[in-house]
């Protein structure tokens, strides 16, 4: 296989179907961007959950004054520092089983994060630091067994609630994911919109050359050789939709990099190394798949 | 060179068939014609021996090769072992008289060096030296003829088959390019020409063989044209 042959073949075949293979490049780009895109998003969601769940605390709060009319689980009033020493102990019978750190969080010490955290609020001055209730904060080995907690502290003397702060994240995680899913359907549509159009350029670029076709099978050129070029029209113009994709995700990485990553600083944003790491996948997948599509289809078209 | 052993071939949804139990042999080395009207099954016959289709029932042999046994990727490798000649040229109009030969080599994998050294030889054998660079459009008909004949001849085939070479061209042009096909099969190439050309059959007084209806109805040595039966 003679390479300048290949490649004047394939300069000429693109060429000649210009309009076909913009319509393929953008497609391929569009669907391998939605891909890459749904795959980073998934990224995103794991390293999140690896870096709030190893955050995220199971809260046990206790009754405050103000609680005694509000809540019935806390009709006796206050909790007394007995009751809370009584949770306390609880925590380190599961410790280290389920319970990995524990600290106590005082009714001033809770207040003065809530005001640090809400300086603006109206509410910092109608309420004092007796409405804000102490808590035992929770750190457990797998953020996944809130349940445990919840069983046994729930409905103690002198617990208000029991919560967990994962509960909060799950709703993002939620949104994250069917982004994700969204993503995905779209890629799919976009993917079979790509290769029909892929199909169709094959089919056209096959007919256009059929006399070419014709003679070399006429001489006995091989099936490799006659439909090597019309294979690797459709995986090259899948390279530049593959590239022009990164380019979008490059593009899509900058500017969460640059622009959210400022904003909203809360979430641990994935870097560049995890959209190097997809691009080579959508490379290999773009042209693959294009290449799979020209093959099947020039098995109808161009028979031996 | 080729066997026919008692082939049919229908086509799907044709009550008659395009050659019935059809039996012959070419040696090697033979010029043959092949005449019969339209329809008679003279392009059945010899898309048979291009494996082009497959017959219904019998074999059919070329070049020793049982045709309907052979499996599909070694087709190739059997095409590259004969050469065809058409009445409308199939050159390819955007390449030069010595770029369309050879392309015939480039697609089958031959290298460079050898290309440029048989190229010259087959155009000059054919009589168009001088005229590598020139494009097909600028040629006469006969001239075209003669490069779709080096492409066919470029490999040097055991055998050469021609459907209706001079079916486009005057009758001065058609004697030139029987005068090279002939010297050709003095080479040792079979020649099998399929021919509605009367005056050529009748002058060269070869082996003829006559389809009518898919029949084989005339296998004649030194044969003409008109033969009546």
């Amino acid at each position: 296989m003679r390479a300048q042959f290949v490649l004047s073949e394939i300069g000429v075949g693109l060429r000649r179907n210009l309009t076909m293979t913009i319509a393929v490049v953008v497609s391929v780009a569009l669907s391998l961007a939605l891909a890459g895109a749904s795959l980073l998003v998934r990224d995103q969601v794991n390293s999140m959950k690896g870096y709030w769940y190893d955050k995220v605390e199971v809260s046990v709060y206790f009754c405050t004054k103000a609680d005694a009319k509000t809540a019935p689980q806390c009709a006796n009033g206050a909790a007394t520092q007995d009751q809370i020493d009584a949770v306390g102990a609880g925590l380190d019978q599961l410790t280290p089983s389920v319970v990995k750190t524990k600290t106590f969080e005082t009714q001033a010490e809770a207040y003065k994060h809530w005001k640090d955290m809400n300086p603006d609020s109206a509410l910092v001055q109608v309420l004092g630091a007796d409405a804000i209730p102490a808590s035992w904060r929770v750190k457990l080995q797998d953020p996944t067994r809130y349940d445990i907690i919840q069983s046994a502290f729930a409905g103690k003397p002198g617990v208000r609630s029991v919560e967990d702060q994962r509960k909060i994240l799950e709703n993002l995680f939620g949104l994250l994911n069917g982004l994700q899913t969204a993503a995905f359907v779209i890629m799919l549509l976009m993917l079979s919109v790509a290769l029909l159009l892929i199909v169709n350029t094959v089919r056209v670029s096959a007919f256009s050359r059929r006399r070419e076709t014709g003679i070399m099978r006429l001489v006995g050129a091989s099936n490799f050789y006659v439909q090597m070029p019309f294979i690797a029209e459709a995986a090259f113009a899948a390279l530049l939709g593959a590239v022009l994709a990164s380019g979008l995700l490059l593009l899509a990485n900058f500017g969460v990099q640059h622009w959210l990553a400022s904003r909203v600083q809360f979430i641990h944003f994935i870097g560049l190394s995890s959209v190097l790491q997809v691009i080579p996948l959508l490379i290999v997948a773009g042209m693959g798949m294009a290449a799979v599509a020209a093959f099947l289809t020039l098995r109808k078209y161009l028979k031996v | 060179m080729i066997r026919f052993d008692n082939v049919s071939k229908t086509y799907p949804k044709q009550n008659r068939p395009a050659l019935s139990e059809v039996s012959l042999e070419i040696e090697k080395g033979e010029f043959v014609f092949l005449v019969g009207s339209s329809g008679s099954g003279k392009s059945t016959f010899l898309r048979l021996c291009l494996r082009e289709e497959r017959p219904s029932t019998g074999s059919v042999h070329v070049l020793g090769k049982d045709l309907g046994k052979l499996s599909n990727w070694k087709v190739p490798h059997m095409r590259r072992q004969l050469g065809t000649v058409f009445q409308d040229f199939r050159l390819l109009p955007n390449k030069t008289v010595a770029q369309n030969v050879a392309f015939a080599l480039e697609v089958i994998g031959k290298p460079k060096g050898a290309i440029n050294k048989v190229v010259p030889e087959v155009l000059d054998l054919v009589g168009l030296g001088g005229k590598e660079d020139r494009m097909p459009g600028e040629l006469s008909g006969g001239e075209q003829q003669r490069v779709a004949i080096a492409r066919a001849f470029v490999n040097r085939p055991m055998l050469l088959i021609a459907d209706e070479p001079t079916g486009n061209l005057d009758p001065q042009n058609s004697v030139g390019i029987m005068k090279l096909l002939d010297r050709i099969n003095r080479t040792g190439t079979t020649v099998l020409m399929a021919t509605h050309d009367q005056a050529i059959v009748d002058q060269m007084r070869k082996r003829v063989i006559e389809l009518d209806k898919g029949l084989l109805v005339r296998d004649q040595t030194r044969g003409v044209y008109g033969y009546q039966h």
